[in-house]
């Protein structure tokens, strides 16, 4: 047992500072919004030392968010409200001093990093702190610098931010942040918009400002796994608006507190404890790489793997058809496909004069009541390939055929009819008070009758679950919710094929969880349905089919778990193989695929048992 | 199309490179120089000047299309509403009248008032463009610093920068959003009647203004951690140095408010009045 002190003290700068008073201290700490009727942070007691590394993970509501803006001390400047117990930032209260003396002790990184963008060019945004410091423009240039190196993109000062994609849009703001010298670094779910690959890249990076720069650095993400993708030195659980565990992160992965207050543990930790084996602290089990895994262990996963209640389960409800007979189906008659792309490609205007190819040569066929993923990371032009058959954006080149007529020359209401496209955002498509208002907007758009329009608005009120809801104010609804009604008014048209972007980003994993499996639910009542995703898991878990891209190209179009065992192939499109694969390689099951099967059979059978 | 309908385009060309500040005070002194002077033949001048830059520009009349539309149509209704409320102007301010059309009631066409019309368009022409030009070549960073150095407060001016600086977000959120809108069947286009058009731009406009609000407050903390607005003032990175072609700028500006006061004394108003 003696490697349980040895993972108390891991990830090197955590002792250090473990003397002096701490950077941060909250005791009995609570909050509660002006417009609120209930606090939401209780008895909160939190410090943080010079040189340590704390990720805080919980669910949507747990209070983290809240929780960040009482550190950096937006609450009470920006966000009013009352408070109860004591905050010290570096020994002095937030609330008696200016918001910007706390902001120099606590550097900000704030969600969604992109439209925060308040300059011009890279440069620009990074000296946007040292301006309002009236630091003199001369001295400007080498503190740019040095911020800009330590962020990694020193080399694109000049660009503006159009030009960059969302992992370098996240590291000017970290450099804007880091040009100040602050003592802590604070960053609100910054995996939140970033595609695996990306999100490990910063996860790396703030591994580096951590080890070899002493960066003390507070996380707030609910992305565990890939936050584990490097050490740190506590994990703060958060549920309901407590602290209800924080640990070394060996202890929190074993303590299995993290499923039940809805956060997912690496998949590898809960493969394990299906097969029988649960991790230990001791074990170091942050990384699937590198969990010190027992033979006892290994030799139950092999078991469990072996015992499958049917050899070579396929994941989903499709198994009988391989994903080539797909193709050749679609040569023959094309009528009895939903959707067919035949070498579809997309330019699109990037300026006044310049236009950028962002889909080339696509040709893939969808057939009725398949559940297809369309795979790739930022940029790779998934989205593009949603808007271009939803009708969004135009075709300029090859042809795309919907329900096996050609869709060339077709208006956006004529695509609407056919093609349900589910926008990331609900925001940018809810625009009525009310919920049934909302879903009948569409189709009295459309002159149905108001007979029909209460039938079909009863009936996709009960297929998502929302005919508690019928007449309730939008507002009053939780994003996964809003989300819901969104496809609600898509399914009110009755589309033949329904188009979903990044369906689940942002959400934590239990209402990732819900929100999946009401699409399956959904797509087992015959509706075609088609993801846009970067998260290989989802695919793995809830498509028959993939479609891969990369550069505006379709690199692959095949069995899910087919695309992830191809090492080439993931590293080409940027994807990120999950835990799983390294825990069957090192149980020593050749086929990787199996034991991916097996979880998530096991899984949907454990989620099916709780309800 | 993404291209903005108002604000800075990124295209080289001669005015791009000058100072902020030096545009500002050509642009002030047009502004001003017009609103002082009534003379046709000066107004000509500094309209057919506006042209010019815009030709030197580079910048394609193309890219702010319909802001163009939008003037185009306002001059019209100006100079119908001057015609329709007060046809005897011209003749009240020069003081004769040549009747060139022969209009029920009091509507006559006189070459007096159709010359004070042409001075009003003319003003269109002379101030409009050039302000315009000034946004279109004026990177709103510079903007800012620009309105900041000639004694505006910081914030008011990073203000308007920041605002000219989401006009492309906005757009294209916009565009998104009036998409996903026209996908359910709400027909935004001149197809639909007046009436069903305007309650479908509701439906488009609701989401745009709420995800606008959202983003102002996202912008205005990540603002305010950065310490904006912490001190009276602040400075700037991108400051470019007056040159000597800044000089030859300025000094135009002089002239062109300088010339509008003499013609004042010339003309003995602010009329040149050819009738007499």
């Amino acid at each position: 047992m003696t490697a349980a002190s040895t993972g108390g003290s891991a990830g090197g700068g955590g002792g250090t500072g473990r003397g002096s008073a701490p950077l941060i201290e909250l005791s009995g700490y609570g909050f509660q919004y002006r417009a609120q009727s209930a606090p939401t942070l209780h008895d909160i007691d939190l410090s943080v030392h010079r040189g340590e590394k704390i990720a805080i993970v919980g669910a949507s509501g747990s209070g983290k968010s809240t929780l960040v803006n009482v550190l950096n001390g937006l609450i009470p400047h920006h966000h009013r409200g009352t408070s109860t117990g004591t905050v010290r930032v570096l020994g002095r209260d937030p609330a008696a001093v200016p918001l910007v003396e706390t902001a120099a002790v606590v550097g900000t990184v704030l969600q969604d990093t992109g439209s925060q963008f308040v300059a011009l060019t890279v440069g620009e945004d990074i000296a946007f702190s040292l301006e309002n410091q009236q630091v003199d423009p001369s001295e400007m240039p080498a503190r740019i610098a040095r911020a800009a190196q330590l962020a990694g993109i020193e080399d694109r000062l000049m660009d503006s931010p159009q030009d960059l994609s969302g992992g370098q849009k996240q590291r000017v703001a970290i450099a804007g942040v880091l040009v100040d010298d602050v003592e802590v670094l604070l960053l609100d779910e910054p995996l939140a918009n970033l595609d695996p690959a990306t999100g490990r890249a910063a996860v790396e990076l703030l591994d580096t400002l951590h080890r070899d720069h002493g960066a003390t650095i507070v996380l707030v993400e609910h992305r565990l796994e890939d936050v584990l993708h490097r050490d740190v030195d506590r994990i703060v659980l958060m549920a309901d608006g407590r602290i209800v565990l924080d640990a070394p992160p060996d202890q929190v992965l074993a303590s299995g507190a993290l499923e039940e207050h809805g956060i997912r543990p690496p998949l590898h930790v809960t493969a394990l404890a299906y097969a029988g084996a649960p991790v230990t602290a001791s074990q170091r089990p942050s990384r699937s790489a590198d969990v010190a895994l027992t033979a006892q262990q290994i030799t139950a996963v092999q078991d469990w793997v072996a015992a499958a209640p049917v050899a070579g389960e396929a994941p989903a409800d499709g198994e009988a058809l391989a994903p080539g007979a797909v193709r050749s189906d679609a040569s023959g008659t094309a009528a009895r496909t939903a959707l067919d792309l035949d070498a579809v490609s997309c330019d699109l205007p990037v300026g006044p004069d310049r236009r950028r190819t962002v889909l080339e040569g696509i040709s893939a066929a969808v057939r009725p009541g398949e559940m297809l993923g369309v795979l790739g990371s930022n940029g790779a032009g998934k989205s593009t390939l949603a808007r271009v058959i939803a009708g969004f954006e135009e075709i300029t080149g090859g042809r795309l055929r919907i329900g096996g007529v050609d869709a060339a020359g077709w208006s956006l209401a004529e695509h609407g009819e056919r093609v349900g496209f589910v926008l990331q955002d609900p925001g940018q498509m809810l625009s009525r008070p009310q919920v049934s208002d909302e879903i009948a907007l569409g189709l009295r758009a459309r002159g149905v009758d108001e007979v029909e329009i209460a039938r079909r608005t009863a009936t996709v009120l009960e297929i998502c679950g929302l005919s508690p809801f019928r007449s309730w104010p939008l507002a009053a609804l939780s994003h996964g919710q809003r989300k819901r009604v969104t496809i609600a008014a898509v399914l009110a048209l009755e589309p033949e094929v329904l188009i979903l972007d990044e369906p689940t980003a942002g959400q934590d994993f239990a209402h990732y969880t819900e929100f999946m499996d009401f699409l399956r639910g959904l797509h087992a009542t015959g509706t075609t349905v088609v993801l846009i995703t970067h998260d290989m898991h989802l695919a793995v878990e809830y498509t028959d089919r993939v479609l891969v891209l990369s550069e505006g190209r379709l690199l692959a179009d095949d069995d899910p778990a087919r695309v992830l065992t191809d090492p080439a192939l993931t590293a080409r499109a940027d994807l990120v193989v999950t835990g799983l694969y390294d825990l069957a390689r090192r149980c020593g099951i050749s086929d990787p695929h199996t034991l991916v099967r097996r979880f998530v059979a096991a899984d949907r059978e454990r989620r099916g048992a709780r309800r | 199309m993404t291209s903005p309908l108002l604000g800075y385009l990124d295209r080289p060309g001669p005015l791009h490179t000058l100072s902020g500040v030096s545009k500002l005070v050509l642009v002030l002194a047009v502004v001003l120089g017009a609103a002082i002077g009534f003379d046709v033949r000066y107004l000509a001048v500094v309209g057919a000047g506006s042209l010019v830059l815009w030709a030197i520009s580079r910048v394609p009349p193309r890219d702010l299309a319909v802001v163009l539309w939008l003037i185009a149509l306002f001059m019209v209704l100006n100079n119908l509403g001057i015609f329709l409320f007060a046809p005897g102007y011209g003749t009240e301010l020069f003081g004769t009248r040549h009747v060139l059309l022969d209009g029920p009631w009091r509507w006559d066409v006189t070459a007096e008032q159709l010359f004070y019309q042409l001075a009003v368009t003319l003003k269109y022409f002379a101030v409009l463009p050039s302000v315009l030009l000034f946004v279109a070549t004026t990177r709103p960073p510079e903007l800012a610093s620009t309105l900041n150095r000639i004694g505006v407060p910081y914030r008011i001016a990073y203000a308007v920068s920041l605002a000219l600086r989401y006009i492309p977000d906005v757009q294209r959120e916009f565009r998104t959003i009036s998409a996903a809108q026209q996908a359910r069947g709400l027909d935004t286009s001149r197809a639909a009647p007046l009436r069903v058009r305007l309650r479908n731009l509701t439906s488009i406009l609701m989401p745009l203004l709420l995800g606008t609000f959202d983003r102002i407050d996202a912008v205005s903390a990540a603002m305010e951690l950065r310490g904006f607005g912490r001190g009276r003032k602040r400075t700037w990175l991108v400051r470019s140095p007056l040159r000597g072609r800044d000089a030859v700028v300025i000094a135009a500006a002089v002239v062109v408010v300088v010339v509008p006061l003499v013609l004042l004394g010339v003309n003995g108003g602010r009329f040149w009045n050819p009738f007499v």
